[in-house]
């Protein structure tokens, strides 16, 4: 089931490679051998019921949990015990989580440039240029120079995009990025991600919006039990689901 | 279920007839904005009948106690007389004897310090006002160098200032450091409010650096100049030697808690942040530690450094008395200082280090720059508790022979001239006090104020 990405990869790997990856929480095995292989430019989408793993799964991607077994192989280089090699794959890889996670000591617009100073080092000029350019792109540059409890919840999720993408990553994880916000909110996030995914982002999306599944995905990933149920294209995915576990999840969102 | 591959289709369009345009009312003022005096204190002071009462009898206990204090502090009080007889002899004990204070307040200020010398504790006390006037000055850049300069740089030139006498090579140095920091903050508080640059950039530049890393590297060599200076006039003062024998009053209190309060900070964060260590061996040492001086009263960690720590030191070996009692005031805050920290940085989400950490943040930025600033922030009524403790804690070090302003006070009655003059003195000091504790109070709420960003509404 290795579909090819929109965007042709120059590289010939996959841009990340979980192989045979086993997680557990104390003795609870949160993730049972995960093999899955994301190409450039290609977008996941993640679904299925809560304490299915899925959230774990894309925070071993950027080791924001470490797994005991397997290997996360990120553009080529894998994770291993040294933080601080670990630190330097992650700065390819941007995140959004479910509840923002904006500093709120600092405003908008210092919360994009924040990585750029401390981590790359950016002069203040080139920092805020760069932050500038991206809130532009999710359409709040008027919001910089406010703090982030000013803003309503989908600006917010807004402002974190941008946040992830100053570090220019080459993947961008999205934890689910709408479950926190009001109906109205949603639509305004999801409109940025297609953006963000019509521009050839690499994309691993953990969300129950089976709708914005349906018009980016190139595959839908169906976790349960902390196991990797069914992996398809979402046509595919939607109209002949083939295990019994997924349609009931199917017919219990839909 | 195979619907065609659409965006959501969440704002539902209703079919049928033209909607009705919605227009939102204008607001307007709540109810209660239109009272007046009279209003509100008929609504909030005599709404019924036992309101009314209570608010009467509010103002009749409040007239008795003021009334009679009034009478006591000032109507009956004598202001002139040479000695406790004189004063009974006029009012008897209905009046305050103020004379007694008077005559005392030098001692009760600067305890049994020369006084030929006393002008070098007002000297320091105006330079460190002065050091910290650039923290309101609002064109001031530097502003957090300027903070640790002078926590970290003003104790080394004020210990010699009020201790003086003969300075090594060792301490020469030091106190040149300290006096390098309080020139720095002077001409940098002043380049950056006048020409918006950092005196030693601005050094730099004159002395012809064009790139940014040639005006570090001139502003370190400016930097070298002015601690050469500092050395040159540090080499030329002399003070006579002050033993900490005969420092006391309000300034020891002051020495005793500025050190406590300085120290206990910095010292409870790196505490804090060692209980929480995942490396078990440096947890295990900070909770032995927290967990031991704050199970312990504080006058018994002053018994334990001043009777029992020269039993353990080798023989000729003299640690100053005042010493013992700051570095076992400072543990001891400290220990407490720790918890509240600990308190604090759990009050932080764990997503906070999440997201420092995606970005690529080690643990030192992302808690330095990210949960340190907020945590400080929400800590910041429970820090200043401990301050205000800790300065009125200092009393206790007069149990090992130390003469603190609490001190000072009582001996005033143990003086042949004023003999048995307690009360007077002790409501001078409370109002000492309550003033040093106010102002720290009414500080935090300012600094509460200024650092909101709204996170809690």
């Amino acid at each position: 089931m290795n579909a090819v990405g929109q965007t042709p990869s120059s590289q010939p790997g996959p841009l990340i490679e979980m192989a045979g990856v086993n997680k557990w929480f104390g003795a609870f095995h949160a993730l049972k051998d995960i093999n899955l292989r994301v190409h450039q430019g290609e977008r996941i989408v993640v679904c299925g019921p809560s304490g299915s793993g899925k959230s774990t799964m894309i925070r071993c991607v950027n080791q924001l949990e470490a797994h005991q077994e397997g290997d996360v192989i990120v553009d080529g280089l894998t994770y291993g015990a040294d933080e601080q090699a670990n630190a330097v794959i992650r700065r390819n890889i941007g995140m959004v989580f479910q509840s923002f996670n904006l500093f709120p000591h600092l405003t908008v617009l210092e919360n994009c440039t924040f990585a750029l100073t401390w981590v790359k080092q950016m002069a203040k000029a080139e920092a805020d240029a760069i932050a500038m350019e991206l809130l532009t792109r999710v359409r709040i540059p008027e919001q910089a120079l406010k703090y982030p409890m000013q803003l309503s919840g989908g600006q917010q999720q807004r402002v974190a995009i941008a946040r992830a993408l100053c570090m220019r990553p080459k993947i961008m994880l999205f934890d689910e990025p709408t479950a926190s916000l009001d109906p109205e909110m949603i639509n305004e996030v999801l409109a940025t991600m297609i953006e963000l995914a019509e521009s050839g982002m690499t994309m691993m999306v953990v969300t129950h919006e089976m709708g914005f599944a349906r018009r980016v995905a190139d595959r839908v990933i169906f976790m349960d039990q902390g196991e990797i149920v069914e992996e398809a294209p979402p046509e595919q995915f939607f109209s002949a689901p083939q295990f019994d576990r997924t349609q009931l999840f199917l017919s219990q969102v839909l | 279920m195979a619907s065609p591959v659409s965006l959501p289709p969440r704002p539902l369009t209703p079919s049928g007839p033209e909607p009705k345009v919605f227009t939102p009312r204008p607001s307007r003022l709540p109810p209660d904005r239109a009272l007046g005096i009279v209003a509100w204190l008929r609504a909030n002071m005599f709404s019924n009948l036992p309101n009314a009462l209570l608010t009467l009898l509010g103002i009749w206990i409040a007239y008795l106690v003021l009334g009679s204090f009034f009478d006591w502090a000032v109507v009956n009080a004598v202001w002139e007389a040479s000695n406790r007889r004189e004063c009974l002899d006029k009012v008897g004990n209905s009046g305050a004897c103020w004379p007694g204070v008077i005559a005392w307040i030098p001692n009760i200020i600067y305890g049994l310090y020369p006084k030929d010398q006393v002008w070098r504790i007002n000297w320091a006390f105006l330079m460190l006002v002065v050091w910290l006037v650039p923290l309101w000055l609002p064109k001031v850049q530097s502003k957090i160098a300027i903070g640790f300069s002078t926590v970290l740089l003003f104790p080394l030139f004020a210990s010699y200032v009020f201790l003086g006498g003969p300075k090594g090579i060792v301490w020469t140095v030091l106190i040149a450091v300290g006096l390098t920091g309080f020139l720095w903050t002077l001409l940098t508080s002043a380049s950056e409010s006048l020409k918006g640059v950092p005196v030693l950039q601005l050094a730099a530049r004159a002395m012809g650096a064009r790139t940014a890393e040639a005006e570090v590297k001139r502003g370190r060599l400016g930097l070298l100049g002015l601690f050469a200076m500092a050395l040159l006039i540090v080499a030329q003062l002399d003070l006579a030697f002050v033993h900490t024998r005969v420092w006391g009053g309000l300034f020891l209190t002051l020495v005793i808690s500025g050190f406590a309060i300085t120290f206990s900070l910095p010292a409870g964060i790196v505490l804090a942040l060692g209980r929480r260590s995942k490396m078990p061996v440096i947890s295990l040492i900070c909770t032995t530690f927290i967990e031991l001086f704050r199970s312990v009263p504080l006058i018994t960690i002053l018994f334990m450094f001043n009777t029992m720590l020269p039993l353990f030191l080798p023989a000729g070996v003299e640690v100053n008395q005042l010493l013992r009692a700051i570095v076992a005031v400072c543990l001891f805050a400290s220990a407490y200082m720790a918890e509240i920290v600990r308190g604090g940085l759990q009050a932080i989400p764990r997503g906070q280090y999440e997201a420092a950490s995606a970005m690529g943040l080690g643990f030192w930025q992302s808690t330095s720059l990210i949960v340190m600033p907020q945590a400080l922030k929400i800590m910041i009524p429970n820090i200043v508790g401990i301050f205000i403790g800790l300065l009125k804690d200092t009393t206790l070090v007069s149990i090992v022979g130390l003469f603190d302003l609490l001190s000072m006070a009582r001996s005033v009655g143990r003086d042949n001239n004023w003999i048995n003059l307690f009360l007077e003195p002790f409501f001078f000091i409370t109002v000492i006090y309550f003033v040093f504790c106010f102002a720290m109070s009414q500080y935090s709420l300012n600094l509460e104020a200024r650092l909101h960003t709204g996170h809690r509404r």
